[in-house]
């Protein structure tokens, strides 16, 4: 069975005039049609970059290498009007900020049109209809006033449904959601949750979640993937990572997630230290640093990414919980 | 809009009104009046030529007659070129400086924008930094340098144009002056263009477009355009000023009829009422483009229009 | 200082600065490299052409005047000109922005919007308007030429002495008992530099330009001095007889002007550069 997304040993770097950033080290991960893949990280963790060279949205200056396949073939690294055959459509990403991730002098039906006319061979009035049904779709009141409405006429929990609705509108094979519920407050973060995992269920499409909030990730995700330091350090199934994470720095990462079944603590627990930068070389692990079990081996040697406690579970740790 | 609109209207009447009245008084403070340049003519004469001009009048009644005649579109008549008013210098010269200017602004326009877009695109390529540098050239050399320069190497040397001179309808004599006209704004507004274009490729919302997997060119047209134009709009008013102050040099030097080589001429002859006339024709032409740029700020950033 | 590194390394500007260190050196030297003065009428040399070899380097005008030494002439005023036309409008709308700045309130509104009526007029116009009344007057052409500057210098003074103002070091001065004239002078001032610096860059080839554009119109500097503007008028003139008499102070001017507006390009980059950097 094809996978969804197959990366393989991708790695992303920035030129700088004193020398390259590396955001993404040979990262690998695989997304099956129709899971949902939650992928962790703080920021600078590499999560986000990742994935925009799957989607060849890398700012100029950045270089990717590596293998990238969707539905089995290669995209990494392709031409923009090839690219363009399946990003949008089939391949779509939504993003972090709504209020600036549209165009502030379209109307929404524009935004929302173009897409179908772009990839189908719609006519406009027909592409209209369909956003109409889109927007439905996803629970906006009054929609078709919407469509002659401007972006910032619209509320953020709204706008973020809109950018939904837009990367539904060609039944997409995978969707990729970069942090959608990170800048709205958090009864929209319900809502916007609650349509994705709606959504899912009913066009068995595959679904890319990454986020710095495990516990948002753990509502939706089949499997979940954690990034530090430009790397993969640990991927298991949702339900693992959770009661059985292998690798220090998830164990901290759930140890930081706010249980309000739990007994009220005096100081809520968080990491401490920084988050490795980028241009850091990199020596030994990157999280040995600020890793409560880290020994001398992980200060001199990298730990590479291999099978722990059960075939589907994987990390990259010398000293493996 | 249309309220908008009447309401930058409204303020534009009183801006005119007052350049009018201070052009008016300026002159009539002036020293020495407008006949002392020719041979010293006995007084008789003189206070008849005054009487004729209505400058014998106590000094508001010349003003409110300045007004009057002003409402029905008359200048006055030329202390210089008697046979004329100066309406009809004004209705000879207007159309073919009108006709050179709007011609370098469209060029300026339909030029700039494409070559600042496509440097912008070509971010830090060969044909981004040959672009830039000629944008230089072209802001920094004065038109009155660049217009004999073409002449010589088109005129001169080449034969294909002709250097000076104009002929009713010819569109050849208007070839190097609309180009040397043209030239400063066109560099301006591709360099402008550029820098606006590339914030703009920055934004957030360029991203999601890319990522619907619109085209290049959708993604330009659609996206990109309308915010990275609103500088651009801005510096309209001042491109036609640019323009206006370039034609007094380019239709002097080629000999082209225009209100621009009048209005030298009448600096040169101190003819008062032609110099006024122009001053007049050329604030309101300033004043109208300002409006023309409010209307398109509104209608490119609707947040505008609605009022912030 | 950072700044001076941004400027050092960009070699397209450090090119330019150059070319017009060379030229200003020529305009004030060149005299003695060669005989002829300004006024000299030669006679036998009537409109020839330039001859490195021969008696007129850059040839002879109609009278046959040598078109080296005009030249050069015509550098010197223009230059001169720009000068004291520079300083005039710094100083103006220095002093201007600074007080309107500083007042604040009821003052600075009034004196902003003075500003903003007269830059919405092009300058030339008023000034041609002047010239008819006025007639062709040599103060008249510096006043003139120095209102060009002010406005703008005038607008960022006035920005940043009200930023200033509000810091603390000031209420830190003004607690201490300092006059207000010292607390303009050691503390308003030393931070207007800056931005005083970036404008200057772009004031000064503005000011070459109208001053020869106004030569060039016969409104400018008149007979029997020339600027390199009514060289170029002559010069335009004779195109066909005798193209370098367009050529030479044509060329003069366009490689001035570009030349300082790269360096001014540069200059500014380096210096918002250490702005942005430091925030």
């Amino acid at each position: 069975m094809t996978p969804a997304l197959d990366i393989e040993n991708l790695s992303v770097h920035f030129a700088h005039q004193h020398g390259a950033i590396a955001a993404v080290r040979e990262a690998s991960l695989t997304v099956r049609p129709a899971e949902c893949v939650g992928i962790v990280g703080e920021s600078g963790s590499g999560k986000t970059q990742t994935f925009m060279a799957v989607m060849g949205l890398l700012s100029a200056g950045a270089r990717a290498a590596g293998s990238v396949r969707f539905e089995g073939r290669e995209i990494l690294g392709l031409r923009a009007s090839e690219l363009n055959r399946v990003r949008g459509s089939k391949l779509t990403m939504i993003f972090q900020d709504p209020m600036t991730s549209l165009t502030p002098h379209l109307k929404i039906g524009i935004q929302l049109a173009e897409v179908l006319v772009s990839h189908s061979r719609m006519s406009w009035r027909e592409a209209e209809t369909a956003a109409l049904r889109a927007l439905e779709r996803v629970r906006v009141p009054e929609a078709r006033r919407r469509l002659r409405q401007y972006p910032h006429e619209l509320s953020g929990g709204m706008r973020q449904r809109v950018m939904i609705a837009m990367s539904l509108l060609c039944e997409p094979k995978l969707l990729i959601a970069d942090e959608p519920t990170t800048a709205l407050d958090v009864t929209v973060q319900a809502e916007i949750m609650d349509i994705l995992r709606v959504m899912r269920q009913e066009s068995r499409m595959a679904i890319v979640l990454i986020s710095h909030d495990l516990g948002l990730v753990a509502g939706l995700a089949d499997r979940i993937v954690v990034m530090y330091g430009g790397r993969v350090v640990e991927s298991a199934g949702a339900a693992d990572i959770l009661e059985r994470a292998v690798h220090p720095y998830t164990a901290e990462l759930l140890k930081c997630v706010p249980d309000l079944r739990r007994p009220r603590l005096e100081r809520m627990p968080s990491l401490a230290g920084q988050a490795p930068s980028a241009s850091s070389a990199e020596v030994g692990c990157a999280f040995a640093p600020r890793c409560p079990l880290a020994g001398e081996r992980c200060l001199s040697e990298r730990p590479l990414l291999r099978h722990i406690g059960g075939a589907a579970h994987q990390a990259a740790c010398h000293y493996p919980l | 809009m249309v309220r908008y609109f009447i309401k930058r209207l409204a303020g534009a009447v009183p801006t005119l009104l007052i350049i009018v009245t201070a052009a008016f008084f300026l002159i009539r403070a002036a020293p020495g009046g407008p006949f002392d340049q020719e041979q010293t003519l006995p007084a008789e004469i003189v206070a008849n030529l005054q009487a004729a001009y209505g400058l014998d009048l106590p000094i508001w009644a010349q003003y409110g007659r300045y007004l009057r005649a002003l409402a029905h579109g008359d200048f006055g008549p030329s202390f210089k070129y008697r046979d004329f008013t100066v309406t009809e210098l004004i209705g000879q010269g207007f159309p073919v400086t009108l006709r050179i200017g709007a011609i370098a602004l469209i060029l300026a326009l339909g030029l700039g924008l494409p070559l600042g877009t496509y440097a912008a695109l070509h971010h830090h390529a060969a044909a981004d930094h040959a672009a830039m540098s000629l944008a230089v050239v072209g802001i920094a050399v004065p038109s009155f340098v660049v217009l004999p320069f073409l002449g010589l190497v088109f005129g001169i040397y080449l034969h294909w144009l002709p250097v000076a001179g104009w002929e009713p309808g010819s569109i050849r004599h208007l070839v190097l002056p609309v180009i040397a006209l043209c030239l400063p704004p066109l560099s301006i507004i591709a360099r402008m263009t550029r820098g606006s274009m590339l914030e703009v490729l920055r934004s957030q919302y360029i991203r999601t477009a890319f990522a619907k997997g619109l085209p290049l060119r959708i993604v330009i047209l659609r996206h990109a355009l309308r915010p990275a134009l609103l500088p651009v709009a801005g510096y309209l008013a001042p491109a036609v000023a640019s323009i206006m102050t370039g034609s007094l040099v380019v239709e002097s030097i080629a000999g082209l009829p225009g209100i621009g080589r009048y209005l030298v001429q009448g600096a040169l002859n101190r003819d008062y009422t032609l110099v006024m006339g122009m001053v007049i024709i050329y604030s309101a032409l300033l004043i109208a483009m300002g409006l023309v740029v409010d209307m398109l700020y509104a209608w490119l950033d609707p947040r505008i229009r609605f009022g912030r | 200082m950072s700044t001076v590194y941004r400027l050092r390394t960009n070699t397209g500007a450090v090119f330019a600065l150059s070319i017009i260190v060379l030229l200003i050196a020529v305009a004030l030297a060149g005299p003695w490299f060669n005989p002829n003065n300004i006024e000299s009428l030669d006679w036998a040399h009537v409109a020839a052409y330039p001859s490195l070899t021969g008696a007129h380097w850059f040839g002879t005008d109609r009278l046959g005047r040598d078109l080296y030494a005009r030249t050069l002439e015509g550098m010197r005023v223009s230059l001169a000109v720009a000068c004291v036309a520079s300083a005039i409008s710094l100083s103006v709308g220095i002093a201007y922005g600074a007080v309107a700045g500083y007042a604040g309130g009821r003052w600075d509104h009034l004196m902003m919007r003075f500003i903003e009526v007269l830059s919405g007029l092009p300058l030339i116009f008023f000034v041609i308007f002047l010239t008819v009344i006025f007639g062709r007057s040599q103060y008249l052409l510096f006043l003139a030429i120095g209102a060009i500057g002010w406005l703008t210098m005038a607008r960022i003074v006035r920005g940043q002495t009200l930023s200033i103002r509000q810091r603390e070091f000031i209420e830190a001065a003004v607690a201490s008992g300092a006059s207000t004239g010292r607390i303009i002078l050691k503390h308003v001032v030393p931070n207007l530099l800056g931005p005083v610096i970036v404008y200057a860059t772009l004031t000064i080839p503005q000011i070459i330009l109208f001053e020869s554009f106004l030569s060039f119109l016969g409104l400018g500097i008149q007979e029997p001095h020339a600027s390199l503007g009514t060289l170029i008028a002559e010069g335009a003139g004779e195109m066909e007889a005798a193209p370098w008499m367009l050529l030479v102070p044509g060329g003069v001017l366009a490689t001035l002007l570009v030349c300082l507006n790269i360096v001014g390009d540069g200059l500014r980059d380096a210096i918002v550069g250490r702005e942005s950097a430091a925030t």
